[in-house]
């Protein structure tokens, strides 16, 4: 269902993101808001039938590409629906400032209460 | 008042109002980091069931089986997926209010109130499988006293469902606005503010169906 007209958003978008925000920001048009969609239904039910694999669930693979596929499916959906990809700079910087600092206090706090330790620390 | 005025700039040039959205988005990644390191630090600590993914029987003998239904929950993480692909294309439509639309398709895609409604119903939707999920979690007795994983548990989905209903209330809000007067370019800055809202709450999903549901 890939719906590109002639006068989709790609072509007004920019001239009401600039009136609006006081900047030249391009927006994707549908079809690249459907591929989007559609790829993270894909993800999705990768993560879901790896869930089902008891050898894989055992493997050590396993937590890393479950990790990885959610970053991809949050990197995608920050990029493309909330047009981070496409915005000004200055937005870029107050969403992925926090979010640094946060993920660096989470992974932080694991390592002191001891729930990283199991899988990276000595003897490993 | 003229749309035009009504806007605040920054010298950066920036509407004050796409700036703030993305500041208190960024504060609300604190805040949903913070629950999700508080659930993952009590991960595997409970003294007593039922837990996430393991059985358990109880010193009276009685069994508990994994509470997690990953089923439901995958089913309630498509449906949010979705909902943020609504919420884009109603912006997409509101947007585009005045392009002339030629064909059906066109016609679907532009219609900014079908893709407010879609939104709505979706997010609805995802709040009845929390609904249906924390019901049957306090009938397998597992309540927010219950145990650690109990209290963390219900903290950090139950703060998530709670911006959802926000959610849901803004986008009814955005809903009747159309209703009322029709949304056009000149509310695209509004809708876009609440879709960034919207979609922040998918991404937070997105990393709790990960590291909640699925990593044993």
């Amino acid at each position: 269902m890939a719906h590109e007209p002639a006068h989709s958003d790609t072509a007004a978008a920019p001239a009401v993101g600039a009136h609006l925000s006081g900047e030249q920001h391009h927006h994707p048009g549908w079809s690249t808001y459907w591929k989007v969609a559609t790829i993270l239904t894909l993800i999705t039910v990768v993560e879901v039938w790896a869930y089902y694999i008891p050898s894989f669930v055992a493997s050590r693979a396993f937590v890393p590409l479950l990790l990885t596929m959610s970053a991809i499916k949050f990197a995608t959906v920050v990029m493309f629906y909330m047009h981070l990809k496409y915005d000004h700079k200055l937005f870029r910087a107050l969403f992925t400032g926090p979010l640094f600092v946060a993920a660096v206090t989470l992974i932080a706090l694991l390592f002191l209460f001891g729930q990283l330790a199991a899988r990276f620390g000595p003897g490993r | 008042m003229s749309a035009p005025a009504a806007h605040h700039y920054t010298t950066t040039g920036l509407d004050s109002r796409k700036i703030a959205i993305w500041a208190f988005i960024g504060s609300e990644c604190m805040l949903f980091v913070s629950l999700i390191s508080t659930y993952l630090i009590y991960k595997g600590r409970s003294i007593v069931g039922p837990f996430p993914h393991e059985e358990w029987i109880s010193p009276t003998g009685e069994h508990f089986h994994p509470i997690l239904n990953i089923p439901v929950t995958s089913a309630s993480t498509f449906v949010l997926l979705m909902s943020s692909l609504a919420m884009v294309l109603a912006l997409a439509a509101v947007q585009n209010k005045n392009v002339p639309k030629r064909t059906t398709s066109e016609r679907i895609l532009g219609s900014s109130k079908l893709w407010l409604w879609m939104t709505a119903i979706l997010g609805m939707t995802f709040l009845g499988f929390q609904a249906f999920e924390f019901t049957s979690f306090v009938h397998e007795g597992l309540t927010i006293r219950t145990n650690l994983f109990g209290s963390s548990f219900f903290t950090l989905t139950g703060f998530h469902g709670a911006h959802v209903t926000a959610g849901v209330i803004w986008l009814l809000t955005l809903l009747a606005i159309d209703y009322h007067r029709g949304l056009g370019p000149a509310d695209a800055l509004n809708v876009d503010i609440a879709a960034l809202y919207w979609h922040f709450v998918d991404v937070v999903w997105i990393a709790i169906f990960t590291l909640v549901y699925l990593i044993k």
